[in-house]
Order: C-alpha cells, then structure tokens, then sequence
C-alpha cells in the first residue's frame, strides 16, 4: 500500500515537474520528458506488470489534460513500461549503462511513435527535420535528467524494498 | 516462506493478460472520445481536482522565485535604462500630442459611421497560465479558469491585442488553449488593407523562427506586401472577426499561379505567455 501511494506521489510530481519547472529552464524550447524516466525506471526495476500500471497512469494524465484523443498516450507508455519489464532479469541497481541504454531507447519509441501517429499521418513528411530539432534534443536533454533522477528513482525503489523485506519477514 | 509464494501465484495473473486487457480499454477509449463525449467530462473533472491545485502551487512558488532573482539582476540594467527611457519620454510626448489630436478626429470618425464594434466590447475575464504540454510536439496550455468562470469550448483566446488561439477543452476550474502556432491549428484570417481572405496554420517546423505560415491568399493585383496586417476573418467558424493574428513578413506565388502563400509574424510573443483574456462570447453560429 505504502508502495502505490509512494509510486502515485512520483508521478503525480514528475508530471507537475515537466508541466512547470521544466518548461521555464527548457533549453531551446526542449523540455525533458520525466514521465518517460519513471515509466521505464519502474519497469525493468519492478517488472513487466508494474511498469505497464505505471506507463498507463503516467499516459492518462497527459491525455486526460493535453491530448486530443483519450488513452492515446496511456497506451504508448503502457507499452514503454511493458518492453522495459524484460529487463529486469539484467538490472543490477549498481549499474547505469544499461538504465541510461533502455530510458534513451524508451525516449526514442515513444518520439518516434508521436511522429507516426501524429504527424506523419497528417501528410508532415519532413522527417530530417523533427528528427534533428525535437527528437535528438529530446532524447539527449532526457538523458542529461536520467542522471539525476534516476539516482532518485533508485533510491526510493531501495528503501521501499527494504522496507517490504522487513515487514515480510515480520508476518513469517 | 513457501507458503506464501503459493498463495502469491494463485493471486497474480500474467501481466501479457493484463496488457491485453488495457490496451483493449485504451483502444476502447480512443474510439469513445472520438466519436462521443461520455467519458471524458467526469474524467476531466475528477482529475482537474486533484492535479490542478499543486499545480497552481508549483506556479505561484516558481512566479516568486523568478521574479526575486530577476529584481537583483536588472537593478543595474534598470538604471541605465531609466536614463535612456527619460530622453525617449521627451521625443514622446511630443508625438503624443499628435496622436490625441489624430485620436479626437478617429474616434469622431468612428462614431459617425458606427464602427466601434472593436472588440473593446465583448466581455473578457483574465486567466493565468498554469502549465505547458509536457511533450515537444504540441503548444497546448493549461489556464487557471474553468466551466464555473463561464468558460466554454471554442472560445477566443487573446494577449494584449493579438489572438492567442482557442478553448479546446475545459473543466470546472481548468481549461486547455490550443495556440495557433500549434501543428494542428488553422486559423481564417483576412488582409486587414484589403479584405482578402487567407488560411493561417501553425507549423511545428517554424515555430522555432517565430513565425507561421499562411496560405491560400487570392490576391492578383499584388496589392498584398510585407507588413500589411492580419485580422480574424468574417467566415471564420470558431474565431470573432477583427481580432489580430499578426503581420505578414513574406508573401510569394504559389507554383499554381493563382494562389499566394507566405509567413507572417503573430502579434503575441507565445514564448513569454504568462496572462491571457479569454472572450466568453461564442462566435455566432448556424445550428
């Protein structure tokens, strides 16, 4: 119990963080995208259910405010976190190349799914050009942010940990 | 230990199930909120409730802390302009009292044909902006008033003079703009010297420049040149007519030869946006 609310308190502060802070310290109109972070940081850390409940809660919040279409973002972070849950299997907690590999590979899906379903659709053809100016900014920004709040992420992910362990063991 | 891994396994169901499972729901949603509007209004709600106010907080603090280091900064800036700003005073207000002069003929003028329907005379209420789209794709964002405000889809949205864009969505103590800089945003405008139509779209690839598009001008004596002014058009569904969008920086020939197309500059710096109006009367309609 302690974990959903201590999980719902982190996104709900990752989404208010990229909805303010973040968009007034943009560099070059870019803004990092925290959501994406959390979403995959839970998922190859906790495994495939919990980073599709947390893909899935963390994309209906942009739908429900900023989206155009309900459950659009909702099920492309849903697969995000569902993708990263294979990976639990290699996560090491003292590792970062492979956190910093699955966020920025993340990143990449979700852009380049925005552009398919969103912009390509709509006859917008000049790939280059969002590639070059929001895509790779994008990602490059977000990986800059992984490194700060991924260590946070890890954390919290830790002491919960601890915390369930202890509390297992008391009941047996 | 054994005993409750049983019990755990017995409770858990694959996550492939529960991918289904959601991914049908998410499916299921997108098709309801294209087609109807059910489940979007309780949602909205329910959510505006609980996002809204921290949101509103985050702002308020971040508002604070800007405006303290700003202070410290243009202490010095300050002087120096204030020096340069008394020299302008001067040239001004001479020019100032041509312009009254000019103001007191206008305003004669204005009476006389009766066209003060500027939009001086539609009923306005302020709103500030609390929040951006969270990704890079889009300009949509968030304003502090709601449906309890009396605000309604398809209202226009203004800063200062020039048109911001328009209600996409509200809540009770929420609503989201789409700016007309926005990828998905066509605006009907019309020359202001000439009262040729034209179709404003926002474009994502020249946002970064300051600058949209427009296209589908017909102007065949050429009358149309850079710094003429864009207004909302008379044919616009959504948009009041006679509000400003901006100025025309670029014209040239479509390969057609008919049709002209262009860029223009808006009338609203969309970087610094931190108040907007919104204007609660809706656009008449035929219903």
């Amino acid at each position: 119990m302690l974990r959903k609310i201590v999980v719902f308190f982190i996104i709900i502060t990752g989404y208010l963080l990229q909805c303010t802070v973040f968009q007034k310290i943009s560099l070059g109109g870019t803004v990092p995208n925290i959501l994406i972070i959390i979403t995959s940081s839970f998922g190859f850390m906790r495994g495939k259910k919990a980073g599709l409940l947390i893909g899935f809660i963390s994309g209906m919040l942009i739908d429900v405010f900023y989206g155009d279409i309900l459950g659009f973002y909702a099920l492309i972070y849903m697969g995000i976190g569902y993708i990263n849950g294979f990976f639990k299997r290699l996560f090491y907690p003292e590792d970062i190349i492979l956190p910093l590999i699955l966020i920025s590979g993340s990143e990449l899906f979700y852009c380049f799914s925005a552009y398919v379903f969103l912009f390509l659709l709509r006859s917008r053809f000049h790939f280059s050009f969002y590639f070059v100016k929001i895509i790779l900014p994008e990602i490059v920004y977000t990986v800059l942010v992984t490194l700060i709040f991924y260590k946070a992420i890890l954390w919290v992910n830790e002491k919960l940990e601890i915390r369930e362990r202890r509390s297992a063991s008391k009941f047996v | 230990m054994s005993r409750m891994r049983i019990k755990k396994s017995k409770f858990s169901i694959p996550s492939k199930y529960i991918l289904l499972v959601m991914t049908v729901l998410c499916i299921f949603m997108m098709v309801l909120t294209f087609t109807t509007d059910v489940i979007t209004g309780p949602l909205e709600s329910v959510s505006g409730y609980v996002v809204i106010p921290f949101q509103k907080g985050i702002n308020e603090v971040g508002m604070w802390l800007t405006s303290r280091s700003d202070n410290i900064k243009r202490m010095n800036e300050l002087l120096v302009e204030n020096a340069e700003l008394q020299s302008a005073v001067d040239e001004m207000s001479l020019e100032m009292n041509l312009l009254q002069q000019d103001k007191y003929e206008l305003s004669r003028l204005r009476e006389l044909y009766q066209l003060d329907e500027q939009y001086g005379s539609y009923t306005k209420i302020g709103a500030r902006v609390i929040g951006m789209d969270p990704g890079n794709w889009f300009s949509i964002f968030l304003i502090d008033k709601g449906t309890k405000d009396g605000i309604q889809i398809n209202q226009n949205v203004i800063a200062g003079s020039g048109l911001v864009g328009r209600i996409v969505e509200v809540g009770p103590n929420w609503a989201t703009v789409k700016s007309i800089i926005d990828d998905s945003s066509n605006v009907s405008a019309m020359v202001l010297s000439t009262s040729d139509t034209l179709i404003v779209s926002g474009d994502l690839e020249l946002m970064n420049d300051g600058i949209i598009g427009f296209e589908q001008l017909k102007d065949e004596d050429d009358f149309v040149a850079e710094g003429d002014q864009l207004v909302t058009s008379r044919i616009s569904d959504i948009y009041l007519p006679g509000l400003t969008v901006g100025y025309i920086t670029e014209v040239h020939k479509d390969p057609n030869n008919l049709t002209k197309s262009g860029y223009l500059t808006p009338a609203v710096d969309f970087k610094h946006l931190d108040t907007v109006l919104v204007i609660l009367e809706l656009k008449q309609t035929v219903e």
